[in-house]
């Protein structure tokens, strides 16, 4: 059990998301950055898909009702336990009425708490995420408020955590080849052109060429990019479709809005290209003002990308599986 | 096959026995947007509704999304070679057959006019019909769900009659009830949020239609008939 001390607005319960539901309307929702819900997941010994607390406003304030091992991940910030500072993407223990809390993170945006066990909130339609816009799932299906005291699983793995912590080498650093930032310091975003590119002049040259900002009309639904208009040469009736997170479309007034985790399942606007998938969590990590620069991506690309992302989890698992059984063989 | 116009390999387009071309896109990586040429009508539905079945069954499919006149097919992968993907679901377009979906008729009552009717004078407006005959000619027609979305348990209706089409509107309503009985272009549904809405209300329907912890949440499904009936008329 843990109980919420103190949380601004929007902070809610998210594990991996709730695919699958998409054709009867449901959006999929689901963590902004779903590789620090794994990592961290890993380090407590949980699945990797166990329900976390995503935090996107602070200060943030939890108090342990249960001796637990939790993590802080995805966030550049240092969480601090009672006071003292720890390091985020290190697993620890915390005592019973110990306190963690989470300031605004120096520059990015979501900061996700696994703790062992996972998050205990009824599963609905095969996940523990927060539909925010179907008022179901996670926590009453309504963002967390201060007070709420919320259940927490049993921890499966009864292997140890060092006094000390047990931390890895973020994603970020440890891809740093593979997920590269421009000399200017934008977030280079890798998409590739989607069904409606071919209606923006130029080969969609405007869209490609400048730096877009993230407007302040963004969620986790979708973010608004503000720049110069990109408007198609013919205005095109589409017919309703599926959508998944990622896909840019361009309404009339020519902003683009990339669709995030809690994506509506259909949409009919122009799509001038889809985000690849390896890259959005690095746009959930992205605030409002952050400047974007979009770079033409490859399915060869992309399947690297991923394998790269799936050998650094794999990575994470054995080693840190390594470390608490040689912890535990010396204890 | 035609060659790709703009040297993009995904925007090909196929010839089928029925000489209607069919359009392949992408969406990022792994998500296929097939896209059903020709009117937006049942026999194009029909023909997707055949499509998701086979679609469905793909060993390497992860989920699909029915749309319009479309099938959204996302992979549990981003293929090695994106073409391959593009080609086989151009030829199971091709060989797709109509099929009808027997489905379940569902009867919604409805209350029409009201304070939840607020873009009954404008379609009266637009349509040069009375209110009564507005309410009429929507609660005479039968309805087919051609796919869900957009909100949980949101059935997209076919079948309206053209006197009453009435295009989105190009502001929303910031605050639609969820049960307003609203008029999207030539598509009518019943609202499933509270919340910003384009289409335009002319009537009310209290049926619970979603719940998410139902073993099957929607009540609706593609192929089910949907018939209105006048509970109250408040004009």
């Amino acid at each position: 059990m843990i109980e919420i001390v103190e949380t601004g607005p929007f902070n809610t319960v998210q594990d991996l998301g709730r695919p699958g539901y998409r054709d009867i309307g449901v959006s999929a929702s689901g963590a902004m950055d779903p590789l620090a819900v794994k990592i961290g997941n890993i380090l407590v010994g949980n699945a990797e898909g166990a329900a976390t607390l995503e935090i996107q406003t602070f200060p943030f304030r939890l108090i342990f009702k249960r001796r637990s091992a939790f993590v802080v991940s995805g966030t550049d910030g240092n969480p601090l336990l009672d006071g003292i500072e720890l390091l985020p993407w290190c697993a620890y223990n915390a005592e019973v009425g110990q306190v963690l809390e989470l300031k605004q993170p120096p520059k990015l945006a979501r900061a996700y708490v696994a703790i062992g066990g996972g998050v205990d909130v009824p599963c609905i339609m095969g996940s523990r995420s927060t539909s925010l816009r179907g008022n179901f799932g996670g926590n009453a299906g309504r963002p967390l408020e201060k007070g709420d005291r919320i259940a927490v699983g049993e921890e499966a793995g009864i292997l140890p955590i060092p006094a000390s912590g047990l931390g890895v080498v973020e994603p970020a650093v440890a891809l740093l080849e593979f997920f590269p930032r421009s000399a200017d310091g934008s977030l280079l975003i890798r998409a590739l052109p989607a069904g409606e590119h071919k209606l923006f002049v130029g080969d969609g040259e405007a869209f490609w060429s400048q730096t877009w900002r993230i407007s302040s009309r963004s969620d986790r639904t979708g973010y608004r990019l503000s720049g110069d208009p990109v408007v198609p040469m013919e205005i095109v009736e589409m017919r309703s479709h599926g959508v998944v997170p990622g896909v840019i479309q361009v309404p009339p007034g020519g902003e683009p809005i990339v669709q995030m985790s809690d994506a509506n399942t259909a949409g009919g606007y122009p799509k001038i290209v889809g985000v690849i998938e390896c890259d959005l969590w690095r746009l959930g990590q992205a605030r409002i003002g952050t400047r974007l620069q979009f770079v033409r991506s490859s399915y060869a690309e992309a399947r690297a990308i991923e394998q790269a992302v799936a050998s650094y989890i794999e990575d994470v698992r054995r080693t840190s599986g390594q470390i608490k059984r040689a912890l535990k063989a010396m204890a | 096959m035609i060659a790709p116009s703009n040297g993009h390999a995904l925007q090909r387009e196929i010839l089928s026995s029925t000489k209607a071309r069919a359009r392949v896109s992408s969406i990022g990586s792994r998500s296929f947007l097939l896209e059903a040429p020709g009117d937006f009508d049942l026999a194009a539905q029909r023909r997707i509704w055949a499509l998701s079945q086979t679609v469905k069954g793909w060993p390497d499919i992860a989920e699909i999304i029915p749309g319009m006149t479309n099938l959204l097919a996302i992979l549990k992968e981003t293929p090695e070679d994106p073409d391959v993907v593009v080609d086989r679901l151009l030829e199971a377009w091709d060989s797709a057959l109509s099929i009808d979906l027997k489905g379940k008729t569902i009867e919604i009552p409805v209350h029409y006019g009201g304070q939840h009717a607020t873009d009954l004078p404008a379609l009266c407006d637009l349509s040069g019909l009375s209110d009564r005959d507005v309410v009429r000619i929507h609660h005479e027609a039968t309805y087919r769900v051609f796919a869900l979305g957009s909100a949980p348990g949101f059935g997209y209706l076919h079948g309206l009659d053209p006197r009453i089409y009435m295009p989105r509107k190009t502001v929303p309503s910031l605050r639609m009830e969820k049960g307003c009985v609203t008029i999207g272009g030539m598509q009518t549904g019943v609202a499933m949020l509270t919340g910003p809405n384009g289409w335009n209300s002319i009537g009310f329907a209290e049926m619970q239609m979603f719940d998410p912890t139902s073993a099957s949440p929607a009540m609706m499904a593609p192929g089910d008939t949907v018939r209105f009936l006048p509970a109250r008329i408040e004009l």
